[in-house]
């Protein structure tokens, strides 16, 4: 009998208590209800399911880390869980509510004032209000430093100008959260959406996270009170604070991904027949899969060891740098080997193959591409930093 | 006063699974994992709308199961919003059939107090659907089954049942026993916050001696029915492909005739 779980070959379930499990599988169940049916239209026709948003409110997911404000107040591994079962729906789905909860949310959650907070994160979470992120510009990605859009004082306003680029949730979102340069350095700000002089354009043919909205930030001399400043992120170390907390979730989700093109790749093995055998009975398909099982394993056990580190208050930066480099990386390598397995039909999206393949193309460079988090991780090693 | 609302529910083994039987022809539950049975999450939905319509209602979740019944099964009923539970566990209940169950749901019931018992048409291991009218019939009280609507007002529950050539609307007095469909509405999902609440609502554990109950009428011992034998599902054999070479309608009618489809 083949397994219907590939994490059950290191009884990964064990490692959870009761109430882990049953987050990750009211999402599971969720994600099977309301995304797989669907996610192949969404994708094919580049349409992200903002529709959900309240029902992932109620369910808890969103800010589901956080506490007060109407957020759930779970551990990191449940978020971490979440975000894998997520995942292994859609990237997009699971980059949606990572945006929404630990960027968008955080930042006001972390860095806000408690006006901010009363006024936007019981209706973040939830889902009634939608939020975004924007820290990256169109020149400036992994050296958010020399970030162009600048704020500046008249009288007691801020007038923001500037652009933002590669923005998930952007044209979607009723609040943005906004990274600019001041005189006093890097601060944020929060711009309602319809700001005059505030607009969004959505990125077109995108080849990745088709089921996500991905749009530009245009600031042309957005006039803000002085209220909207976020007052307690200070210099740089405010917005990689929230990308660190978004990271983390990846380091799960991307596990996600691959446990489904896992998952899907051993059903249609035992059932494809080649040379009257099912394929999954050829040695070269085997070690494929044996090879792909022991990978997905590793990376969950990373994954779940990171979250009980953060959960004792103990994960450090670079730690997550290692689970965010190696758990995407080794996800993509799994969805490229499920495809050859699947051979014509992994093309398709009748299977998540490919799909997910292209997502983590995404995944593989937003949040900290893999180039900088090995360097994160080498400067963790030798006390020097090679980009700075 | 309040409403009680007592919510029957059955730990079952997972279909999904790999399911076989025991030695003693009982199905081999270390072998597969367990959750709450999908049709009886449909009476915790319906329990918890009439609780949310009524002033005051509390929700107990009765099971009686083994040990693992308990996390996998009662919890995620609490966890969509009952108040309590109540596990009745003890070794001699291994092989009860449905004359067992309801014998000891009946006095579980009872020793809850309750004034409307709510229960899922069937369960989705055994199948049977019977096990709502013989607590019925246990307790003295009226049932109204099958119900794909379901409401509580002035000391009565109402509803609809849905029949292949009518629709019922049926009322009876409470106290009363009732089961709902799957037609009843979409069960809730648990939310985060449900969960990690759940954690902290009692659930009571009784054994048969609690209830009062002789060991010797459940179990397998007490079972009005026997398994004598069970073998394995035959492999499935490939299916029979008719080509239409003008009298393809007709070949596939005499298939299903033949095994008295039409």
């Amino acid at each position: 009998m083949p397994v219907t779980d590939v994490t059950s070959l290191i009884d990964f379930d064990s490692l959870l208590d009761d109430e882990e499990r049953l987050i990750r599988s009211t999402v599971r169940d969720f994600v099977d209800d309301k995304v797989r049916p669907h996610i192949a239209e969404w994708f094919e026709a580049g349409t992200s399911p903002r529709e959900l948003a309240p029902e992932l409110g109620r369910l808890g997911l969103l800010g589901m880390h956080l506490t007060g404000y109407g957020c759930t107040g779970s551990s990191a591994v449940a978020y971490g869980l979440a975000c894998l079962e997520l995942e292994a729906g859609d990237s997009g789905l699971r980059s949606l509510v990572s945006v929404q909860g630990s960027l968008a949310m955080y930042s006001i959650w972390k860095y806000g004032s408690e006006e901010q907070k009363q006024e936007w994160l019981p209706r973040m979470a939830a889902g009634e209000a939608i939020g975004c992120f924007g820290l990256t510009e169109p020149d400036f990605g992994s050296n958010p430093a020399g970030m162009r859009t600048r704020a500046e004082r008249d009288g007691d306003d801020w007038v923001l100008t500037g652009n933002k680029m590669w923005i998930t949730n952007g044209s979607a979102a009723d609040i943005a959260t906004v990274w600019a340069r001041t005189e006093d350095g890097i601060r944020g700000f929060l711009v309602p959406r319809g700001t005059a002089g505030f607009t969004t354009s959505d990125v077109h043919r995108k080849l990745s996270l088709r089921a996500s909205t991905t749009s530009e930030l245009t600031l042309d001399g957005v006039r803000l009170p002085s209220s909207a400043m976020l007052p307690q992120a200070r210099g740089l170390s405010g917005p990689l604070g929230c990308l660190n907390e978004a990271r983390f979730g990846i380091v799960f989700g991307a596990m996600g991904a691959a446990r489904d093109c896992l998952d899907a790749t051993l059903a249609y093995a035992g059932a494809r027949t080649q040379f009257d055998r099912p394929i999954a009975g050829f040695q070269l398909t085997q070690a494929k899969l044996a090879d792909m099982s022991v990978e997905l394993s590793k990376g969950l056990l990373l994954a779940l060891h990171l979250g009980r580190l953060k959960d004792a208050g103990r994960l450090r930066p670079e730690q997550v740098s290692v689970g965010k480099l190696n758990n995407v990386r080794e996800a993509m390598e799994i969805a490229r080997t499920c495809r050859t397995i699947l051979g014509g039909a992994g093309i398709t999206l009748d299977y998540p193959v490919l799909r997910h393949a292209n997502n983590l193309e995404s995944v593989l460079t937003y949040e900290g591409t893999s180039e900088v988090h090995q360097l994160a991780i080498g400067q963790a090693l030798t006390g020097i930093s090679a980009y700075r | 006063m309040s409403l009680r609302i007592v919510v029957c529910v059955k730990y079952v083994p997972d279909a999904t699974g790999d399911r076989h039987f025991a030695e003693d022809l009982t199905t081999d539950r270390d072998a597969v994992d367990g959750l709450l049975s999908e049709l009886d999450e449909y009476a915790v939905e319906q329990a918890l709308q009439i609780s949310e319509a009524s002033d005051d209602a509390e929700i107990t979740v009765v099971t009686v199961g083994p040990e693992e019944a308990n996390k996998d099964g009662l919890r995620k009923a609490l966890s969509m919003g009952a108040d309590k539970g109540v596990h009745v566990v003890d070794d001699a209940l291994h092989g009860s059939d449905v004359m067992g169950t309801s014998l000891v749901l009946a006095k579980a019931v009872e020793h809850v107090g309750y004034d409307l018992v709510v229960c899922g048409m069937a369960s989705t291991d055994g199948t049977m659907g019977v096990l709502p009218a013989l607590l019925a019939e246990r307790l003295g009280v009226p049932q109204v089954t099958l119900l794909s609507e379901v409401a509580v007002a002035d000391g009565q529950v109402t509803g609809r049942r849905d029949g292949d050539t009518a629709t019922e609307r049926l009322a009876a007095s409470l106290p009363a026993v009732v089961s709902v469909t799957d037609q009843s509405g979409e069960a809730r999902y648990p939310s985060f916050k449900g969960i990690m609440a759940a954690k902290k609502k009692p659930v009571e554990e009784l054994q048969l001696s609690d209830l009062g109950i002789e060991a010797d009428l459940v179990g397998l011992g007490g079972a009005w029915t026997a398994v004598d034998s069970a073998d394995a599902r035959p492999a499935r054999t490939a299916g029979t492909i008719v080509k239409d070479e003008g009298e393809g309608g007709k070949q596939l009618a005499a298939f299903l005739a033949e095994r008295k489809f039409i």
